[in-house]
């Protein structure tokens, strides 16, 4: 508590972060259960008590621009007309995933930026793009804002800064040898992502790839290497992808799984895609792995196995006249033990050796794990895509302000509703999980990074509930820079958002993306995309479109791409 | 001017610089359609609707007159552009044309609203300030429009749902034997009476479900 009363100081010189004690704060979460239930099934009543707490603005930093920022805030600003929120983003545009990880081919998934777009138009809403909070940002042109700065101007702050990395599988040749990509950056380079603009995947050392993992990433990696380039052509993937992948030799897929089908991590929608996939095959599963009596199984892992099934059953049994030029299959029973080197040119990824596994208790027990056997399997691969999870981490002041970060699950610490949660010593001496006053978490970070926008938009909207709940309840002891005097004991230091970070941290405003900045970057890509369309070429403009600044001003960038 | 410091390292042959602060940006109306629209109809056929729909920021209705000033207030709206096309994609019913579905929220209020032949329920609900997200636009690919009918006479009388819209159920929170998604679901005449509930969209995880 020292370390972040020192580090947190407000500059008016009131303590930020110790004002309630322990035990106050914990029984308070023990009741909220039954209070928040009441308040999320009657919106009504909260938005009436909306500035109840009082007239003051209700400043809120969101950090992070994703589905979770974006939902959270929307959930507040709609229920407390009070509420302004100011949301912190590194990158230079808004969206996160759902512009930088959602697959080109994809875009009616992207239409939820739409909604995005209304929030944004609110006055009370204010997009500071461009600005990382705590960590250094993805390109040199950022600015960065300290956390403990963000504490000391707002009343609330919501963590919604997703996951920027990935899980590693520690293996043999992982680190050492070319031609082993991370999913993660490899869709972002297909997506246009700067960070990983440079990746260069080679696509052409080889006619088989493996994918490890077989999760949804996995099959969007699939498909990109799968799918015919002039469909891709089509989507607003980047210029620098087609060109890789129009060159890709790629022609054979594993997609491949240490347990079988029935814990597959995969959804329906997208295994269909890829078998809907014309001028591609698929190669027959296992059926041992497939429960006998289907009707026993709940609807969706039914009718996923189906599926797969039938796929299977069809591709045996009718060998296809005009043989597909790509197939893919689902391995299952594998897990990966060593890349090995290719005899010719020893630093370049030849096949990856695969162990056996098995499942127990049972193959079709959903939550079977996998165990290691002796024997093994080696996969050539002259490419390889590790796509076994994307990973949250710490923003690096967490430890200094004392914010509990849960490595091993990598989210932050919080009671499932979104309320940020540290253990603190009671009264009595015994140690106790408390909400931390103001802070509050949402989407991946908050709850690992699997789901699809559906699901982050639902874990949104219960941490904007607990956000307006605890508003409503009127205690300042909830929140930064409120004192938890009680009633008509509040005192409240006057927080001015953005406008005092700016000042505190000496951020350049020109290197600030504003919504109306993002707004021209966005018209710029669709002119130029339209633009192409008409002279018969394809809307491709995705990462092509940029940003550039001189002493003063910000610009919006055509690149010229060389076709 | 210094020389220009460039966002992305290495770029390509650059070309034209466009825009900048000082300069206002030409009309953004024009841009008011999503990216890519109709050229991958192969694969999206159901991406037509989305380009002008309203995404409901009024979906509280006690807070829709807060919302509606939002709207008409200083900043521009990019997407949405007249309150009509918000609330545009369902035409009221001619007279003695009617046909009439109730909707139950989460709350247990039924709204019976009178609408027309065709529409779905996606539009009829967005239109009438009801909540329901709908963050594909009616794509049929995000699984937040999920409603369940509540008698199953009528959920037979609906054309089945398609492997499309299935693929998507399987993966809408509280599915039931009766479960669809508004936006594929048209009003017919043999649908006229409907009632269908609205899930609620939140889970309340608790930090067991996390362990
Ligand atoms: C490859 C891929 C494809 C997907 N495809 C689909 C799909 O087709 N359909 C679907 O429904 N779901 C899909 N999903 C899931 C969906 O994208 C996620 O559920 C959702 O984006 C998670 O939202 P989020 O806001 O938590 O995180 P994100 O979307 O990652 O947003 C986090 C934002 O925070 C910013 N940020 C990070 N650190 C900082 C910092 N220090 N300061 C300021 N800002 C910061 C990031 O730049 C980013 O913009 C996909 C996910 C992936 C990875
Ligand atoms: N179109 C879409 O809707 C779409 C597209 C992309 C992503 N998404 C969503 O985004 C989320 C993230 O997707 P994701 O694919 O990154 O994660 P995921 O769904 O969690 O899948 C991860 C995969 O990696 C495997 N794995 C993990 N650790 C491993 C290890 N050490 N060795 C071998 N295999 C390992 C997992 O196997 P085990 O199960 O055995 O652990 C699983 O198959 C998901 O919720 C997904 O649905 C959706
Ligand atoms: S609106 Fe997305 S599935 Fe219906």
């Amino acid at each position: 508590m020292a370390s972040i009363a020192a580090q947190a100081k407000p500059s008016r010189g009131v303590c930020l972060l110790c004002k309630a004690t322990t035990t106050r704060i914990f029984s308070r979460i023990r009741t909220r259960g039954t209070t928040r239930a009441n308040f999320s099934s009657a919106a009504p009543t909260a938005a009436a008590a909306a500035t109840s707490q009082n007239e003051r603005s209700f400043r809120v930093a969101v950090i992070g621009s994703g589905p979770a920022g974006f939902y959270t805030t929307y959930r507040v600003m709609s229920k407390l007309q009070n509420a302004r929120v100011d949301m912190y983003e590194a990158l230079p545009v808004p969206f996160g995933l759902v512009r930088f990880g959602v697959a080109p081919d994809h875009p009616e998934v992207k239409n939820c930026q739409e909604k995005f777009n209304e929030v944004a138009a609110s006055p009370n809403f204010t997009f500071i793009g461009n600005v990382s909070v705590g960590d250094l940002p993805g390109h040199p042109d950022a600015s960065t804002v300290p956390l403990t700065s963000i504490l000391r101007h707002y009343h609330a702050v919501v963590f919604a800064y997703g996951s920027s990395k990935d899980k590693t599988l520690g293996i043999p040749g992982e680190s050492t040898l070319k031609g082993i990509y991370s999913a993660r950056e490899f869709v972002g380079w297909y997506n246009g992502l700067p960070e990983h603009a440079d990746l260069n995947p080679d696509l052409t050392q080889g006619d088989e790839a493996v994918i490890i993992g077989q999760g949804n990433v996995a099959l969007d990696v699939a498909r990109m290497l799968l799918e015919d380039v002039d469909v891709l052509r089509k989507s607003d993937i980047t210029e620098h992808a087609l060109e890789a992948l129009s060159k890709s030799k790629i022609k054979r897929v594993h997609v491949v799984g240490r347990r079988g089908p029935m814990q597959a991590a995969f959804t329906i929608k997208e295994v269909r895609e890829l078998m809907r996939l014309p001028d591609v095959s698929f190669h027959p599963t296992d059926q041992s792995l497939i429960p006998s009596d289907l009707k026993q199984l709940p609807r969706a892992p039914r009718r996923l196995m189906e599926i797969i099934s039938r796929e299977s059953s069809s591709s045996c049994s009718s060998p296809n006249p005009t043989p597909a030029s790509k197939s893919w299959s689902l391995d299952f029973l594998l897990t990966p033990q060593t890349f090995l080197p290719s005899p010719s040119n020893p630093t370049q990824l030849a096949s990856t050796v695969f162990q056996h596994t098995t499942l127990s208790p049972s193959p079709f027990d959903p939550n079977a794990y996998a165990l290691p056997t002796t024997s093994v399997t080696t996969i050539p691969s002259s490419a390889a895509f590790r796509s076994i999870g994307y990973k949250s981490a710490a923003l690096r002041e967490f430890t200094d302000v004392g914010i509990p970060f849960d490595e091993r699950r990598g989210v932050i610490s919080n009671d499932g509703q979104g309320r940020v949660w540290r253990e603190q010593r009671t009264a009595d001496g015994t140690m106790a999980y408390g909400h931390f006053p103001g802070l509050y978490c949402a989407g991946w970070v908050k709850r690992g990074p699997t789901g699809v926008i559906a699901s982050t938009m639902a874990d949104a909207f219960a941490t904007g509930d607990a956000i307006v709940g605890d508003w409503v309840q009127e205690d300042g002891g909830r929140f930064l820079n409120k004192s938890s005097g009680g009633k008509g004991r509040e005192v409240e230091v006057e927080v001015d958002g953005w406008e005092g970070v700016r000042r505190d941290a000496g951020v350049d405003k020109a290197r600030v993306v504003g919504w109306a900045d993002w707004q021209r970057i966005d018209g710029a890509e669709r002119e130029r995309g339209g633009g192409w369309v008409k002279r018969g070429r394809s809307l491709r403009v995705r990462g092509r479109c940029w940003l550039f600044l001189d002493e003063e001003r910000l610009h919006v960038l055509y690149i010229d791409v060389i076709l | 001017m210094s020389a220009p410091r460039v966002f992305a390292q290495r770029l390509p042959r650059l070309r034209l610089a466009l825009d900048s602060r000082q300069t206002s940006g030409s009309s953004l109306a024009q841009y008011a359609r999503p990216r890519c629209s109709g050229q991958l109809t192969a694969n999206t056929p159901r991406l037509a609707v989305s380009a002008h729909r309203s995404f409901g920021l009024a979906a509280q209705t006690n807070n829709s007159a807060r919302w509606q000033s939002l709207q008409t207030s200083q900043q521009p709206r990019p997407f949405s552009t007249s309150s009509a096309m918000s609330h545009g994609h369902v035409d009221p019913p001619k007279p003695g044309e009617e046909l009439y579905v109730t909707f139950i929220t989460k709350e247990g209020d039924e709204h019976k609203i009178s609408v027309s032949k065709g529409d779905n329920l996606l539009d009829i609900a967005q239109a009438h300030d009801l909540d329901m997200e709908g963050a594909c636009g009616g794509s049929c690919a995000c699984s937040t429009c999920h409603v369940i009918v509540t008698e199953q006479d009528y959920y037979d009388k609906m054309p089945e749902p398609d492997d499309d819209e299935n693929d998507m159920l399987d993966l809408a929170f509280g599915l039931t034997e009766t479960s669809r998604l508004g936006c594929q679901v048209h009003m017919t005449p043999e649908l006229n009476g409907l009632k269908v509930k609205l899930p609620s969209m939140t889970r309340n995880l608790q930090s067991s479900d996390f362990n």
